[in-house]
C-alpha cells in the first residue's frame, strides 16, 4: 500500500513544464532561460516574457533565494491538503529573479520569526516516484 | 476616447430582490432579478435592451436567452470581479457608436450557496505550481502583497483594522448590509486568525447576489425615469494572473494603468473627487488602490482610514455602501460599487448620502490586483 499523500499533486502537468518536473525528481531546481535576452523566468512557456523571444532553453537555478513574502495559513482550504496548520505559504524570490510559491519549513510558523528578505534554500521533497516538489527552508 | 467623455449615461441600477444567504435562488435567477430591476428602475423595457454584458458562469447569450431578447451586441469579458467597471467603459465606446442602443451589464452568484453553479475553470496554472503547498482561495494570495507592504512601508495590522471599521460604520447606515453593527480596531485584531497577515474581520463576506446597471446615450438618458449619472471617463488594465509575477508586489500595475486613462479621459485630477468607491476583498486592498492610483505616496493609503477622511461626515467618504466587508460579497464584487455610486449621484442613499455629492471614482480588481477597472461618474456634465 503506497503512503497516503499529505498534498494535492501538481495537476494537470502541461508539456511546456517537463523539463522542471522532470528536474525535480533529480533533484535539480530547472529554470526556463531566454537564449537570447539571457533571463530566466518561471512558469515555463515556449515564449520569453521579457523580450518575447522563441529561442527558450533551461537552466539550473542555485536553488539559493529570499523569502519575497509569507503568509500564514491556520486552516486550509483545500481538503486534500492535509498538513496540520499552522504552515507557511511562502513567496520566494530566487537569485536567477524569478520568484515562485512554495511552503517554509525548518522554522517556526510565526510572523515575529519570519522576515521578508530572510535568505532561503531549496528543499527537495519526494511525494512519490513521478512528482518531487521544491520546498524552502532558512539558507544555513 | 476623451471625446466620448459623458456621451453615455448610467439609467439604472438595482441587485437583486434580495442580496445574501439565497440558498433557494439560482445564479439564473439572480441575474434576472437584477436585469429586470435595474431596467424598471430606468423606466425601460426588456425589449428595449439590445445590448448585454456579462462576465462569470453564463455567457451574454445565455442571459439573452433566459431575458428572451436577441441583442444585437455582446460582451463577455472575464478577468475578475472587476470586469463588470471595465464593461461600462465597453459600453460607453458600443453606444458611442451605435452598436447598440440599450446596454445591459449584469452580475449574478450564487458565490455562497452554490444554487445551480457548476465549477469548471482552467487550472494548469494553479494546480501544477501553487495548490500542491496549500494556496487556493483569494486569501492565501492576497496576503502575500499585504506582507510585502508592511515589510517595505511599515503598514501594521492596526492600520488595516481600521479600514474595517470604518467600512463597518458605513454598513450601519445602509438597510441592505449583512452586517451592520459597529465594530472596533480591538475587533478586528481579536477575530479568528485565518491566514496571516488577514483575521476573519479582513476578509469580505461571502453572500449569494444578483446586480445590474443599465446605460444609454446621453440623449436618450433625459427621457429615462430617474436622473442620468454621466461615464465622465473609464479605463482598464491588466498585468498578471499568478501573484508571483506581479512586479512590484504592494503596487499595482494595471491599476494604475487603469486609473490614468480614467482620469485623462474625463478630465478630472485627485483633488475633483468627493466620493470614492473601492473593490475591498480583504481591508488591505483600498489603501493599495489609493497609492496605486496615485491618491497618496506608496505606503500612506491608510492614512485615509486612520485619520477618519473615509468614515461618514469624514473629507473623502470611501465605500460608503459598507463593501463588500459588510454589506455584500458574491465573488464577483465589481458591479455593487458601480450601483452605489449611481445611487450617491442621484442623490439616493438616506442616512448615508455624501451631502453635495459631485464626482464619484469607481475602482476595482479581478483576480490579485490582477486586473483592473477604473470609471468616473457625475451627476453633472
Amino acid at each position: 500500500m503506497e503512503p497516503e499523500l499529505l498534498r494535492p499533486l501538481p495537476k494537470p502537468m502541461t508539456p511546456e513544464a517537463k523539463p522542471y518536473w522532470d528536474g525535480l525528481n533529480e533533484g535539480k531546481l530547472m529554470l526556463p532561460k531566454c537564449e537570447d535576452c539571457g533571463k530566466a523566468f518561471f512558469y515555463p512557456r515556449i515564449a520569453c516574457p521579457h523580450c518575447h523571444s522563441r529561442n527558450v532553453g533551461w537552466m539550473q537555478a542555485s536553488g539559493k533565494g529570499k523569502l519575497y513574502s509569507f503568509q500564514i495559513a491556520y486552516r486550509a482550504l483545500n481538503p486534500a491538503f492535509k498538513i496540520a496548520p499552522p504552515y507557511i505559504l511562502a513567496m520566494v524570490e530566487l537569485e536567477e529573479g524569478p520568484r515562485l510559491l512554495s511552503n517554509m519549513i525548518n522554522i517556526e510558523a510565526d510572523p515575529d520569526v519570519l522576515k521578508c528578505d530572510m535568505p532561503v534554500e531549496v528543499v527537495f521533497e519526494k511525494q512519490n516516484d513521478e512528482v518531487t516538489i521544491p520546498l524552502f527552508q532558512p539558507a544555513g | 476616447m476623451k471625446e466620448l467623455s459623458n456621451s453615455v449615461a448610467i439609467v439604472g441600477v438595482d441587485e437583486s430582490d434580495e442580496i445574501g444567504k439565497l440558498p433557494d435562488v439560482s445564479l439564473t435567477s439572480l441575474h434576472l432579478q437584477a436585469v429586470h430591476n435595474a431596467v424598471a428602475d430606468a423606466g425601460l423595457k426588456i425589449s428595449d435592451v439590445d445590448g448585454i454584458f456579462t462576465a462569470g458562469q453564463h455567457s451574454p447569450a445565455m442571459l439573452g436567452e433566459a431575458l428572451g431578447i436577441t441583442p444585437r451586441y455582446v460582451d463577455g469579458t472575464s478577468v475578475g470581479g472587476c470586469s463588470f467597471i471595465m464593461m461600462v467603459g465597453h459600453a460607453v465606446a458600443a453606444l458611442h457608436h451605435g452598436l447598440c442602443d440599450v446596454a445591459v451589464i449584469s452580475h449574478g452568484e450564487s458565490g455562497r450557496s452554490g444554487t445551480g453553479v457548476t465549477r469548471a475553470r482552467d487550472t494548469s496554472l494553479s494546480g501544477q505550481y501553487e495548490m500542491p503547498y496549500g494556496f487556493g482561495g483569494a486569501p492565501t494570495y492576497f496576503g502575500m502583497i499585504t506582507t510585502r507592504h508592511m515589510h517595505e512601508y511599515g503598514t501594521t495590522l492596526e492600520d488595516w483594522a481600521r479600514v474595517a471599521v470604518s467600512t463597518r460604520a458605513w454598513a450601519g447606515l445602509n438597510p441592505k448590509a449583512m452586517f451592520q453593527d459597529p465594530i472596533t480596531v480591538e475587533d478586528v485584531l481579536n477575530s479568528p486568525k485565518l491566514f496571516y497577515p488577514f483575521n476573519l474581520l479582513n476578509i469580505c463576506l461571502v453572500t449569494d447576489a444578483g446586480g445590474a446597471v443599465v446605460l444609454t446615450r446621453a440623449d436618450r438618458a433625459k427621457d429615462c425615469a430617474k436622473k442620468p449619472v454621466y461615464v465622465r471617463g473609464a479605463g482598464e488594465g491588466t498585468e498578471h494572473t499568478l501573484v508571483t509575477n506581479m512586479a512590484d508586489l504592494p503596487l499595482s500595475r494595471a491599476t494604475t494603468i487603469s486609473g490614468n486613462k480614467a482620469f485623462e479621459m474625463a478630465g478630472v485630477k485627485h483633488s475633483d473627487f468627493d466620493h470614492i468607491m473601492l473593490y475591498d476583498a480583504f481591508t488591505s486592498g483600498p489603501p493599495i488602490m489609493m497609492e496605486s492610483l496615485g491618491f497618496c505616496e506608496p505606503g500612506e493609503g491608510v492614512r485615509f482610514f486612520d485619520e477618519g477622511r473615509s468614515d461618514p461626515g469624514g473629507s473623502l467618504p470611501i465605500n460608503t455602501n459598507g463593501g463588500g466587508l459588510s454589506y455584500t460579497h458574491s465573488g464577483m464584487y465589481g458591479i455593487f460599487p458601480i450601483i452605489e455610486a449611481v445611487r450617491q449621484q442621484r442623490g439616493e442613499c438616506g442616512d448615508r448620502q455624501v451631502p453635495g455629492v459631485k464626482c464619484s471614482l469607481v475602482n476595482g480588481m479581478g483576480g490579485m490586483l490582477s486586473a483592473a477597472g477604473t470609471i468616473v461618474l457625475s451627476h453633472e456634465t
